[in-house]
């Protein structure tokens, strides 16, 4: 599995990439996560609020922080 | 979009239901609430300058809370109903003037977060929106909300926060109406226009409304997780100025009898950068110390809706030009209102 956290640094971003961290790591769920930082990348991917979170390509999330038992559902679908 | 959707979903029409006639009991009775902290439980001398002070202060802090809690609340679930694509699909192939008009008032409701401003950006001009249009929804945005909208009621009263709202809506109007007329797009780095997105589709609107009620409350947490300081020191300095006599200390240089009172505000509050909860307290500081409504207002625009790193951030789609005209349309409205509120109030 594929996740990537979109934002430009902002401390939403952060947070929101270290929860995913966290998520990941307590779900056991084998992924690699890259944060992309780089505004055309975002745009790419048809995203216009940040943070977002795109897993496998689809965008599950964004403009807002997940919980970590939301982002943790998220990522076991 | 269909992840999007939680299935734990535990929260219902049920809390907010029993959570609102808590907040009428609580809300109706503050007064009585902190007569009875101060006159039985501490049984501090009334009428005493300090006495009257912490009574200020115990009425207003949790009438201020209460009320931001219920305001934030309501503006979560309104917002739930909007996005950027929802909005951006809106403001397609609208004319100048009603796409700033309405524009402006999407700036109100849409989620928006200042670190989007770019994505945000982009993907307007992509969707062929005018710039004109997308600076009145990114002026109106940061500065007419919620948070600004219950301080300045709860603060200042009804008539100052309806004068702020209003006139803050005007401001993003006619700023994003001039920028418009006056063909800046050149002034626009030339690979925004060569942006190439996979434009969602609008989205479902499927979301249950328990979903929505727990977004309220989730943004409720958010926001007044990051603004209590700012709204306890707020109170606190308004407290202290309320129960001894305010001095007239600034009020001989920004006063309503100088002239200069606004543009200076002005300068100082441009280069600043806060949001409405931060700047409140300071502005409240302002009027107790005899500084007039119009400068005050004007200074509390200035630095909510302008902004050094702000303009940091617009310079990688924007060139000199195109801010410059931002920043000096913006602060030639926030000073026309400044000025007319001196004269007028």
């Amino acid at each position: 599995m594929e996740i990537k956290v979109l934002g430009t640094g902002c401390r939403k971003c952060r947070t929101l990439e270290e929860t995913t961290k966290q998520a990941v790591a307590e779900t056991g769920i084998e992924a690699t996560i890259i944060k992309v930082e780089d505004m055309l990348e975002i745009m790419k991917l048809g995203v216009m609020t940040t943070p977002a979170l795109v897993i496998d390509g689809n965008v599950v999330l964004k403009g807002r922080v997940a919980s970590l038992a939301e982002i943790k559902e998220l990522i076991q679908k | 979009m269909k992840h999007l959707i939680s299935t734990n979903t535990k929260t219902n029409w049920s809390l907010p239901a029993i959570l609102l006639p808590v907040w009428l009991i609580l809300y109706f009775n503050l007064q009585r609430i902190a007569d009875f902290i101060i006159d039985r439980l501490f049984q501090m001398k009334p009428s005493t300058h300090l006495t009257e002070s912490i009574r200020f202060f115990v009425f207003e802090v949790p009438k201020v809370m209460l009320l931001l809690v219920l305001i934030i609340f309501i503006v979560g679930v309104i917002r739930s109903y909007f996005s950027a694509e929802k909005t951006r699909k809106l403001l397609e192939g609208k004319s100048l003037f009603t796409g700033n008009v309405m524009a402006a008032f999407l700036g109100i409701v849409t989620p928006f977060c200042s670190c989007s401003a770019i994505p945000l950006f982009l993907g307007f001009v992509e969707a062929g929106i005018p710039i004109g249009v997308t600076f009145s929804f990114l002026i109106a945005a940061p500065l007419v909300n919620e948070v600004a909208l219950v301080l300045l009621v709860g603060l200042f009263g009804w008539k100052v926060a309806l004068i702020y709202v209003s006139t803050g809506l005007l401001i993003a109007i006619v700023a994003g109406w001039i920028i418009g007329k006056l063909r800046l797009e050149k002034y626009v780095e030339e690979w925004v226009f060569k942006v190439k997105t996979n434009q969602e589709e609008a989205e479902d609107m499927k979301i249950p409304f328990s979903q929505r009620i727990k977004t309220g409350f989730e943004t409720v947490q958010e926001i007044l997780g990051k603004i209590w300081i700012y709204i306890l020191i707020g109170i606190a300095v308004g407290a202290g100025a309320h129960g001894y006599v305010p001095e007239d200390l600034m009020g001989s240089i920004l006063g309503k009898g100088n002239w200069y009172s606004v543009p200076l505000a002005i300068l100082v509050g441009v280069p600043m950068y806060s949001n409405a909860a931060g700047i409140i307290p300071i502005v409240s500081v302002l009027i107790e110390k005899g500084v007039s409504l119009g400068t005050a207002l004007a200074f509390m625009m200035s630095v909510i809706a302008l902004s050094l790193p702000e303009i940091i951030i617009l310079k990688k789609v924007l060139k000199w030009p195109l801010i410059l005209s931002f920043v000096a349309i913006v602060a030639s409205g926030i000073l026309v209102i400044g000025f007319i509120f001196n004269l007028v109030l």
